[in-house]
């Protein structure tokens, strides 16, 4: 077994979906994502990269916190493979597999995502990947996952 | 030693627990399961009802402290603390909130509870029925992050990765606390040995660290611990279990959005663990006995390794059904059965079984134990541990 019953999503459809915190904080995010582009935030007085979002600079406490534009690339930092579903909507799935992904490139924020291709595949600590959008536009509102394939194709 | 610390100024003179039950199979309500555990343990301190007047408890429990009291027409509520954070982590931290209030005078007779009926509300291993989710869900959820498990797993697969650490490890865990609950009249899984096939051969909850018997179970039940002042303990039926240390807390940015901890292969007890050691000026070789909570037995694992029990690179080695089990192991292991076999009391039997190993009644008793440490749900944060110690090592 490999992937959703159509292929089109890497995970049901019905899962639940992602939407902007009322407040406003993340919104760079998912609409970056939509635009197929990985935004996060960087400190605007000190530099330092942070992730998840947060109102502030956890190092220099500065409000002052902007988005940034990053390559969607990182390294294998941890996984798993949930096998027991504890959602509806994955009742019928079968495992799949979950990474966090470390980026680099943006001071070792790390992401969550899955891996795709088989589900059984082996999943190797350290191993380069590569960020694919995965646009749920049928979605009631409409949202994009960022998910993750090994960089080699293997 | 300091005047400022909590040292032999409380103790916990009455233990308490409903009947525990597989999830879905009590006859009572949470509520009920609450005041039967109270008052159980307002009975084995040997004491009435109108002699309590606080209440601690930890991780949004549903049982208001105003409506216990009511219940129990108790005269003079002093004191209602609950201590912050999801999860098992405050289960030391409530009896340590509680002692802090006897020694401040605050109370004289605090009730620490947790009442858990998995069956009437919702069972944690089940995820919400949310369709749209926010904030941290939202960079999880919909990637089929969603339980307990899946959410620590992440962090128990690289903190294996570092280390070399084998699942065997996380076997003789699991297999101490069934072993320990076959002697244990309360526990749910006595009358279930379970061996090493049956732990191979279980399926995967979470690859590739937490097969079935690695999970804790779902439950319903109550329990309760009476705390008093050493000077009143003294005049009660019991043999006091006195509080020798207690910390709380957790490391930086433990609680960092999106699991971004900045130790993130971790079960966030680091500056617990070691402040713990610093304020009471014991070791973890002095400890006689430990209640290490059971969410995972991941969790576990790293929380030995976090407070001294063992270095990472000795898990292998030191993690053994032998090294763990009474009697003659060299680190005895939730000798109640814990989580994983005695009852998920949210860990409030682990704290109880703590006590018993001072007063000298476990069912799995280390002999002679004269110091014992329980530490509180691993991997969440804020989490906490503490030690008991009979009168002689104070």
């Amino acid at each position: 077994m490999s992937g959703s019953e159509n292929g089109k999503y890497y995970l049901p459809a019905d899962m639940p979906a992602p939407a902007i915190s009322a407040d406003g904080l993340d919104a760079p995010y998912w609409r970056g994502l939509a635009e197929e582009k990985v935004m996060v935030q960087r400190c605007g007085a000190c530099g330092n990269w942070q992730w998840g979002p947060e109102w502030l600079c956890h190092k220099c406490q500065s409000f002052d916190m902007k988005w940034e534009e990053v390559a969607p690339t990182g390294v294998i930092y941890s996984w798993e493979r949930p096998w027991h579903p504890v959602h509806p909507a994955l009742k019928a799935r079968g495992p799949y597999t979950v990474v966090m992904v470390e980026l680099p490139q943006a001071g070792g924020i790390r992401m969550i995502g899955n891996l795709l291709g088989p589900d059984d595949q082996p999943v190797r600590i350290g191993a380069e990947v590569t960020g694919v959008f995965e646009h749920h536009d049928d979605a009631e509102e409409p949202y994009t996952l960022l998910q993750w394939r090994y960089r080699d194709g293997a | 030693m300091s005047e400022n610390t909590i040292r032999g100024k409380v103790a916990a003179v009455g233990v308490g627990e409903s009947t525990y039950y597989k999830h879905s199979q009590s006859p009572d309500s949470e509520f009920v399961l609450a005041l039967k555990a109270i008052l159980a343990a307002i009975e084995d301190a040997g004491l009435k009802p109108h002699d309590i007047d606080g209440f601690a408890s930890y991780s949004n429990d549903r049982n208001d402290p105003s409506r216990l009291a009511a219940a129990l027409g108790l005269p003079d509520l002093r004191f209602a603390n609950m201590h912050w954070g999801g999860g098992g982590g405050g289960v030391a931290a409530a009896v340590a909130n509680g002692a802090a209030a006897i020694a401040a005078g605050y109370a004289e007779c605090v009730v620490v509870f947790r009442a858990l009926a998995q069956g009437q509300f919702r069972r944690f291993g089940e995820a919400l029925p949310d369709r749209v989710v926010t904030g941290d869900a939202a960079y999880m959820s919909p990637y089929g992050v969603l339980s307990p498990a899946q959410k620590y797993a992440m962090r128990a697969t690289r903190f294996m990765h570092e280390y070399g650490v084998r699942n065997d490890a996380l076997r003789a865990i699991a297999m101490a606390s069934y072993h320990h609950a076959q002697t244990n009249p309360r526990a749910i899984r006595r009358g279930h040995p379970l061996d090493a096939e049956t732990y191979d051969n279980s399926r995967w909850i979470v690859e590739p660290v937490n097969r079935l018997f690695d999970c804790c179970q779902e439950n319903d039940g109550a329990a309760a611990i009476v705390l008093v002042s050493a000077e009143r303990a003294k005049d009660l039926p019991q043999k006091p279990a006195y509080l020798v240390g207690a910390t709380q807390g957790s490391d930086h940015r433990c609680g960092a959005p999106v699991m971004n901890a900045t130790n993130f292969a971790s079960s966030s007890f680091t500056t617990v663990a070691k402040r713990l050691y610093e304020s009471t000026g014991l070791t973890a070789k002095d400890i006689d006995v430990v209640q290490s909570y059971e969410n995972f037995t991941t969790g576990v694992m790293m929380a030995l390794v976090e407070h001294g029990f063992c270095a990472p690179d000795e898990i292998n080695e030191a993690l053994t059904l032998e090294n763990l089990t009474m009697p003659g192991g060299n680190l005895p292991l939730n000798t109640s059965g814990g989580n994983l076999a005695e009852c998920y009391m949210h860990g409030l039997g682990l704290q109880v079984e703590a006590i018993r190993q001072i007063r000298g009644t476990s069912c799995n008793q280390v002999p002679g134990a004269k110091l014992a440490m329980n530490i509180a749900g691993p991997m969440v944060t804020p989490v906490s541990s503490l030690i008991m110690g009979s009168e002689e090592v104070l």
